[in-house]
């Protein structure tokens, strides 16, 4: 008798577990963010300068539709395989609701099909290449894509250096660097109308640091500059090594070069070096820029980058993307970041186009006095 | 391709190569005497730059001082890891010591990441390194010259070490027989750690002059020079140190070429080193300079 008691006590008690566990499943008690970035590895600074930004912007707005948010970092160590298995642990272990992501196209591709396949929408701050959205109805970004970005780069060289050729030195092992390059390429051959405009075109291998072989042949094919987008630590040593070796010509890079450690690593060596990036402190496009550039002086007593810009912008629109949805469902908030128009962030005016990319302007910085100065703005066509 | 492009290549390919020789003695000499891939030593050689950055960092060393001290520190931390994880297993299968390097490898590399942080930090150069210098229409700097003089350098030291010295007897003599060496009353653990307190000084001496032309170092950089350098040894054949030397020097001169003679390649550059790790395994098993391996138990 008292065993069938305490059966029926604890099936009772049984119940009550499921139930309350059933009515925390629909009704969160909290907003999972998941991030990843890489945080170690050759993109290491981008990864952490851009989860510099995302932190405030949650500490800007730690709560929205009245639910404390909490941000998930997950590293992704600068690899690929490790940024699916980054992306696979947010949505399964985790179980997020969004997810902000990665500095490094190649990243973000492989972190995307294991998000579309969950359910669960990605906001890119960096990643440039077109092919992280394409086919990917849950891949969005803040960010403008790399055939502007290239031509903005060919146009630079074209028209303010007066350059008539142009070798390139790509990074074959990232996605990002290929397709730059490409598009540099085409912008270029386009503008100067010469089919030959690019004298050299090679490689290297993410991680190398031996260039002198790639840099004797550029050499030898004298060009007035060479384009070379990889990321800023391969690209610094590139750069000094090049001058070692007497290279004298302007070198040009992608938003990738847009770390401290390209100067700190480069020296008086990568002075006069031009590359596009997504914004600058120095000009200021909306209110938003001037709220986050006195906000990130006075947390981290530094000037802000475009990579903390941007992600201090991911954050707050899927914030807004959330309020909007009006409820915690990784579906219903995809749908409100897809119909995103008009949001103010700090790195401009941001509107989704169909793929889920932003068309915004770009700015041209050059390394100048071990610092990155304003050279032009250019906007979108 | 003009001569002068030629050149400039030959200088570009001996300075790798020169690198790559300085790292691959290292696992040349421990392959030697204790038949095991030392796969810890390129992560000692990334431990090296880093000693070398903080003594001129933290410790506000002239770089002369910081250098000896990280080559004297590297020797010592190789010595420390041969005590710690391959003595206890000397007598277990060959395949639990080699089991061990890989763990030593990823615990000092992991450990990299936790202490220095993931964030590349840059090499101090002494301006004496960066004279430029014009050989005709070759242009250079002085480490181009400094650093493959001071690998043949040292490759005498140690081959005056090996086969004039008392200690390098009793390393040959470990090498040749370990257990008779043992029964004739050499002291074989001595010089063991002294064979680890070679390898890892001349590791570090690599990764300084790695980091005096590299300028970027990072947690992670013992990995691929690791693996190329292993390469070269093989290649030359292991257990051999002139053939380490060469490995290092023909791998080097490879890689350069091949960029230089078909650029449009230059991304499969580290395929091509393990293509002629195939090749060698294929074709010439104990590598250029390698003699015929007698099997131990």
């Amino acid at each position: 008798m008292v065993s069938q008691r305490r059966l029926v006590a604890f099936l009772v008690f049984l119940t009550m577990v499921s139930l309350v566990g059933l009515a925390a499943a629909q009704e969160p008690t909290e907003v999972r963010i998941g991030v990843y970035e890489p945080m170690t590895g050759a993109m290491a600074a981008g990864g952490q300068m851009t989860w510099e930004g995302i932190e405030l912007a949650h500490e800007q707005r730690p709560e929205v539709l009245g639910l404390p948010v909490r941000l998930i970092l997950v590293d992704n160590r600068s690899d690929k395989v490790e940024s699916a298995t980054a992306v696979t642990r947010l949505v399964q272990k985790d179980k997020v609701h969004a997810i902000i992501g990665s500095y490094g196209s190649a990243l973000s591709m492989s972190g995307g099909p294991v998000a579309q396949t969950a359910k669960v929408p990605v906001m890119g701050c960096s990643p440039t290449n077109p092919l992280v959205t394409v086919g990917n109805d849950y891949y969005f970004r803040a960010c403008f894509i790399d055939p502007f970005q290239g031509r903005v780069m060919a146009q630079f060289a074209f028209e303010k250096l007066g350059a008539k050729t142009a070798a390139i030195i790509q990074d074959v092992a990232q996605d990002y660097s290929v397709g730059l390059a490409n598009f540099f390429r085409e912008a270029f051959i386009e503008l100067t109308g010469d089919p030959k405009a690019i004298v050299g075109f090679t490689s290297y291998q993410t991680g190398d640091r031996d260039f002198t072989a790639q840099l004797t042949y550029v050499a030898n094919a004298k060009p007035d500059v060479v384009f070379a987008p990889g990321y800023y630590a391969d690209a610094a040593v590139l750069v000094t090594q090049a001058r070692s070796l007497g290279l004298n010509m302007p070198f040009l890079g992608g938003d990738t070069l847009e770390a401290p450690e390209f100067i700190e690593i480069g020296g008086k060596d990568v002075e006069g070096v031009y590359f596009s990036t997504h914004y600058s402190a120095d000009a200021p496009i909306t209110p938003a820029s001037e709220e986050f550039v006195a906000l990130y002086k006075s947390k981290f007593d530094k000037a802000p980058n475009t990579f903390a810009a941007l992600g201090y912008d991911c954050y707050m629109l899927v914030l807004d993307a959330i309020e909007k949805a009006g409820v915690v469902d990784p579906k219903a908030i995809r749908d409100a970041i897809a119909e995103t128009k008009d949001f103010v962030g700090a790195t401009g005016i941001i509107t989704l186009d169909a793929n889920g990319d932003a068309t915004k302007s770009a700015v041209v910085l050059v390394v100048k006095d071990g610092q990155f100065k304003l050279v032009d703005v250019v906007h979108p066509l | 391709m003009t001569l002068e492009i030629f050149l400039q290549n030959v200088a570009n390919g001996i300075t790798l190569g020169s690198l790559y020789a300085l790292l691959a003695i290292g696992y040349t000499m421990v392959y030697g005497i204790l038949r095991l891939i030392n796969f810890a030593h390129g992560e000692i050689f990334m431990i090296s730059t880093y000693f070398a950055f903080y003594g001129i960092g933290i410790f506000t060393l002239p770089w002369q001082i910081s250098f000896i001290m990280a080559i004297v520190l590297t020797a010592l931390l190789g010595v420390v890891i041969e005590r710690a994880s391959y003595r206890p297993l000397r007598d277990a299968p060959r395949i639990s010591a080699l089991i061990s390097a890989i763990g030593v490898s990823f615990l000092i590399a992991n450990l990299g990441l936790v202490i220095f942080g993931g964030r590349p930090k840059t090499f101090y150069r002494p301006p004496l390194f960066q004279i430029p210098i014009q050989l005709g229409t070759i242009r250079v700097v002085a480490l181009f010259f400094i650093i493959p003089i001071l690998t043949l350098l040292l490759l005498v030291i140690l081959n005056y070490i090996v086969y004039r010295t008392k200690i390098g007897l009793a390393m040959r003599a470990a090498q040749w027989d370990f257990d008779v060496a043992k029964l004739m009353g050499v002291d074989v653990d001595r010089a063991i750690s002294v064979t680890f307190a070679l390898g890892s000084a001349l590791a570090a001496i690599g990764g300084i002059m790695w980091g005096l032309r590299f300028v970027e170092i990072n947690p992670n950089m013992g990995l691929f020079p690791g693996l190329k350098c292993f390469i070269a040894a093989v290649f030359g054949g292991i257990g051999n140190i002139d053939g380490a030397v060469l490995g290092g020097f023909l791998l080097g001169f490879g890689e350069i070429m091949l960029v230089a003679f078909l650029p449009g390649l230059a991304g499969y550059r580290d395929a091509f080193a393990f293509v002629l790790l195939i090749l060698t395994l294929l074709l010439r098993p104990t590598g250029l300079l390698g003699e015929k391996q007698r099997v131990r138990t």
